[in-house]
């Protein structure tokens, strides 16, 4: 005996205000771009087949290679220094009392001020004739130039990011932290374990979930990081900071190549959920181990 | 393995107006099994962690074998815990989990493998020992704590805090049953924290009653039955608890609803209030003899059946045995044995015997 179930397709008319949404803001420019990157246009509204040709002539250009390098490059760093960082100092701000809310606010002021904003906060506080950090070095005797060296210019940068975004890290690490109920600490002291084992055991295992959201959000942030480089180095000296964006830019608006910009677009958008979702999947394998080997239930 | 001493210990939360634990002396003997009985908010998780070192106290000392270490730390006091809720490090693996302790204290490897096997095999986790902890059930999880407590053998003390709360009740028998085992068999000074009296009278030697930061008996199981020495053991032990009836003092007579009690002293604070505690177990009911009660309502709760009614203006449960007729309108009279008398909560005198009434 089979029970009929009713059909009603009516729900999906509900559910077309999203669609539509998502068509116009999402679907369609992305299409658009697609249709850019197989084709060719010499203007009038007259396009031409050209298959994938933009696509092999973007992967094999030492240009994008390079932009896509340094793009690697300074992500990497970014990682590595912001979230241990910001681990460090989540650890280290106080979990009760007044110092709490102080810290709080304190850690917020970077990420409510606009990314252009930031830009030209550190371009003038670089600068060696009036910057506070530039003049200083100077008067120091410390030969900095963000705009002719290249190693000060990458430290500028890195510096900035860093002061921008590790609170980002900090907020979500102690957002974790707090949330970690008080009795295992007390386990941690009657079992005798060191600091580093209650970090290693009991810390880091707690705020696994959200630094994964933590390193997902520096890495998509960092690798697509635009404004701020445009303003303080103008991808310079030379091309030593152009990164994909800037390049990307350059390409689509500076030189008007709207086809290799499409294609060099998708590739960098691929990039882009690659790499998160080999974050991902590395940072979750432990979990799903323990699905594979068929825990308990909760 | 250690006795314990509290020398005039009291403990105020900063910021609490009260103290969570009124002043207190006690000294729990080496080897005991002591079972800190309360209900909820009565101080027993404060005393256990001053104990333990996890908190410190805000006023007093605490001794072990005659040892100052109230400023000593956890792992200074070699103590072991275990808390309520399971507490279990997720990425180890069940081993691991029961190793940690001794790992962290540099116990020789082949030692900490022959413990964590004795442990394993204890609790009946063998087939899980590889398994991560993450993935157990809640029961299991609990038995992963309580194992860790219990696979270091030479600690001053091994205190538990409502260790079966959140353990299936078959489950809950099992458990206690080794816990009493390994009692026997190392001689641990173990305290037990709990607020289910079955689970406290079956466990321990001694049973220490607190109520609002003071500890108001300790004694046997049977004492605490017979001779509460607060009206609060009374009404918390048995079941249902002590019936306590406001009552008048006349010389060494305790006066109520027109009945004249002996007791086996005179009662010299005539300002105090004076109450009369008697047992639901120690009541006869009766179709002529004694005071008058007007039944409210009965329950049958298996082998006995409880008669619940007013007796001159006061509330009193007898206990009747299943398959006794309840008279029509039933008269009670009081075991005078049983009776105990007294004066602001605390219990001054007894009856005496050789009286029917």
């Amino acid at each position: 005996m089979s029970i009929q179930k009713v059909q009603n397709n009516k729900a999906w008319f509900m559910v077309m205000p999203v669609l539509i949404l998502v068509a116009i803001s999402a679907i369609i420019p992305l299409m658009t771009v697609v249709n850019y990157s197989v084709q060719d246009t010499f203007g009038n509204n007259e396009f031409f087949w050209v298959g994938t040709e933009w696509f092999q002539e973007i992967l094999t250009s030492e240009r994008f290679h390079n932009a896509l390098l340094r793009t690697l490059l300074f992500s990497g760093l970014i990682l590595a220094i912001e979230i241990p960082l910001g681990i460090l100092i989540a650890l280290a701000m106080p979990k009760r009392g007044w110092g709490v809310s102080v810290c709080l606010v304190l850690m917020a002021l970077p990420l409510l001020i606009p990314w252009n904003v930031v830009g030209t906060i550190w371009q003038l506080f670089g600068r060696v004739d009036i910057g506070l950090l530039g003049h200083g070095l100077a008067s120091l005797g410390i030969d900095y130039n963000y705009t002719q060296n290249n190693l000060d210019a990458w430290l500028t940068l890195i510096l900035m990011d860093v002061w921008h975004w590790t609170s980002l890290v900090v907020l979500l690490c102690y957002s974790g932290l707090v949330s970690i109920p008080e009795v295992y600490y007390q386990a941690a002291r009657i079992d005798g374990a060191s600091r580093w084992a209650v970090f290693r055991f009991i810390q880091l295992p707690k705020i696994k979930r959200v630094l994964l959201i933590a390193v997902l959000l520096r890495f998509m942030d960092s690798f697509m990081i635009y404004t701020e480089p445009f303003v303080i180095t103008g991808g310079g000296p030379g091309n030593i900071t152009t990164f994909l964006s800037i390049d990307l830019v350059q390409m689509a608006v500076g030189q008007f190549d709207l086809g290799p910009a499409a294609a060099m677009s998708l590739i960098y958008f691929l990039i882009i959920l690659l790499v998160c979702w080999i974050f991902y999947t590395v940072m979750t394998s432990y979990d799903n181990d323990e699905q594979s080997n068929g825990g308990g239930p909760q | 393995m250690a006795s314990i001493q509290l020398q005039s210990l009291a403990h105020r939360y900063p910021s609490a107006p009260d103290y969570a634990l009124n002043s207190m002396q006690q000294s729990w003997s080496d080897g005991g099994a002591y079972a800190l009985l309360g209900p909820s908010g009565c101080g027993k998780t404060t005393l256990l962690n001053i104990i333990s070192g996890l908190l410190r106290p805000s006023e007093g000392r605490v001794l072990f074998d005659d040892i100052d270490v109230t400023d000593l730390t956890t792992q200074q006091r070699n103590i072991a815990q275990v808390f309520q809720f399971p507490v279990v490090y997720d990425t180890m693996t069940v081993a691991d989990n029961l190793a940690f302790p001794l790992r962290n204290r540099g116990i020789a490897k082949n030692e900490i493998e022959k413990r964590v096997a004795d442990a394993l095999q204890m609790l009946d986790l063998q087939e899980r020992a590889n398994d991560r902890a993450h993935s157990l059930t809640a029961d299991d999880k609990q038995k992963i704590s309580l194992g860790r407590g219990l696979v270091r053998t030479d600690v001053q003390a091994i205190l538990f805090d409502e260790p079966l709360t959140v353990i299936d009740p078959h489950l809950k028998w099992q458990l206690r049953t080794e816990l009493k085992k390994i009692h026997q068999r190392f001689q641990h000074t173990m305290i037990y924290v709990t607020h289910d009296q079955t689970e406290a009278l079956t466990f321990a030697d001694q049973v220490i009653v607190m109520y609002e930061g003071a500890v108001v008996q300790i004694g046997t199981p049977q004492q605490l039955f017979e001779t509460p020495e607060h009206t609060f053991v009374g009404k918390f032990i048995g079941s249902p608890g002590m019936n306590v009836l406001p009552c008048e003092i006349d010389g060494s007579e305790a006066v109520f609803a027109g009945k004249r009690f002996s007791l086996n002293t005179a009662i010299d604070n005539p300002a105090a209030r004076f109450e009369l505690g008697i047992r639901p177990e120690n009541i006869k009911l009766s179709p002529s003899e004694g005071m008058p009660l007007t039944v409210t309502a009965l329950e049958d709760v298996g082998r006995h059946v409880i008669v619940r009614g007013e007796i001159a203006g006061a509330q009193l449960s007898a206990l009747v045995k299943d398959g006794v007729a309840i008279p029509e309108n039933p008269r009670v009279s009081f075991d005078s044995a049983h009776i105990n008398l007294y004066a602001d909560d605390y219990r001054v005198a007894s009856g005496r015997g050789d009286q029917a009434i």
